[in-house]
C-alpha cells in the first residue's frame, strides 16, 4: 500500500529553495504571488489496511522524515 | 583517554580530528556509522565535520539515525563527554542530544572564513581552561549554520547556562549568535567552528588547542 509523505518549512523558516524558484519565475515574467518548496516522500509498506498503514508511515516520519522544530507533514494514500 | 571518532558516508574532518587527539596525547579510535562498540571501552566521542550521507533529507538526520549513534547516545548517557564539530553540531542536534537545529544560512551562502568567538559558559570537557568572556578565533566553514530553536527552549537554554560559545559579528543568522550549546548536564557539546584547524601557527591560529 502506497502512501505520500509531504514535508514542509514552517512558515517561520526561511524557505531558501521557495525563494529561488520564485525569484526565477517572477524573473521570467510569470505571474504568481508566492512560492514555497517542500519534499515528498513515497513509501510502499506492506500493511492489511490503511489506517494500519498510516500508521507505519506515521512511525517512520517521526523517527527521521522530518525535523518538528522547522518542518510539518501530512501523509496521502496513493493510487 | 581512549577517543572514538565517528566516521559517516561523506565526513571529511576525520583524518584532522585523528591527528588533532593524538597531537594531544590521546589514543583514537575509528567508530565506523554501521558498526557497534562498547561505550565502556571509549572515554570520548568526536563526532567529525563533513557532509555526512551526502546531506540528504536534512544534514545530519540520516547520521543521527545510524547503528553506531545509538552506543554514542549510550556513552553520553553514562556521563562521557561527546564532541560535534561543524556536521558533527547537527548530528547531535537531530540525534536529540543537543537542543536546537541548524539551517541554511541567512545569506544564503556557504561561508569559508575566521570568526571571532566569545565565550559565554565554560565546558568541563571540552576548553577547559577558557573562562567566561574569552575571546577566540577559529574558522568556519559551512551552509547550514544557522541555530533555530523554539522561543520556549531558548529561555530554557539561557537559564540552565547551556549557551556555550557566541559569535562576536554573527555570520550565519543563528539565534542570538549562537556559535556552540551544550546539553544540560554539559558532557554533551556542538559547535559550528573548527578547533581542528586552528592548532599551530602554519594554520592561521592556536586557538582551537584547548578544546580538546
Amino acid at each position: 500500500m502506497k502512501f505520500g509523505v509531504k514535508i514542509m518549512p514552517r512558515e517561520v523558516i526561511l524557505d531558501t529553495q521557495g525563494r529561488a524558484v520564485e525569484q526565477t519565475l517572477k524573473g521570467q515574467s510569470f505571474r504568481l504571488d508566492s512560492c514555497r518548496v517542500g519534499k515528498f516522500v513515497e513509501i510502499d509498506v506492506p500493511a492489511a489496511t490503511e489506517a494500519e498503514g498510516r500508521d507505519m508511515v506515521k512511525k517512520m516520519a517521526d523517527f527521521v522524515l522530518y525535523n518538528p522544530l522547522i518542518e510539518v507533514y501530512e501523509i496521502q494514500r496513493l493510487g | 583517554m581512549k577517543i572514538g571518532v565517528t566516521r559517516f558516508p561523506g565526513t571529511n574532518c576525520d583524518h584532522d580530528i585523528w591527528s588533532f587527539v593524538e597531537a594531544r596525547g590521546h589514543q583514537p579510535r575509528w567508530l565506523w556509522h554501521q558498526d557497534r562498540f562498547n561505550p565502556r571501552e571509549i572515554d570520548a566521542v568526536l563526532v567529525p565535520g563533513g557532509f555526512s550521507y551526502g546531506d540528504y533529507l536534512r544534514c545530519g538526520a540520516l547520521a543521527a539515525k545510524s547503528p553506531v549513534m545509538n552506543d554514542v547516545r549510550a556513552l553520553a548517557a553514562a556521563g562521557k563527554p561527546v564532541l560535534g564539530i561543524c556536521n558533527g553540531f547537527q548530528i547531535l542536534c537531530e540525534s536529540g542530544l543537543l537542543p536546537g537545529v541548524l539551517v541554511r544560512n541567512k545569506s544564503r551562502r556557504f561561508i569559508d572564513e575566521w570568526a571571532e568567538l566569545q565565550v559565554e559558559q565554560p565546558n568541563p570537557h571540552f576548553g577547559r581552561g577558557h573562562q567566561t568572556g574569552a575571546r577566540l578565533r577559529l574558522p568556519i566553514a559551512h551552509g547550514e549554520g544557522c541555530f533555530l530553536t523554539t522561543a520556549e527552549e531558548m529561555k530554557r537554554l539561557r537559564g540552565e547556562g547551556q549557551i556555550w560559545l557566541k559569535y562576536v559579528n554573527n555570520p550565519n543568522g543563528s539565534l542570538e549568535d549562537i556559535a556552540g550549546v551544550t546539553n544540560d548536564k554539559r558532557n554533551v557539546a556542538g559547535l559550528m567552528p573548527h578547533p581542528e584547524r586552528a592548532l599551530y601557527d602554519w594554520m592561521g591560529g592556536l586557538d582551537g588547542g584547548d578544546f580538546l
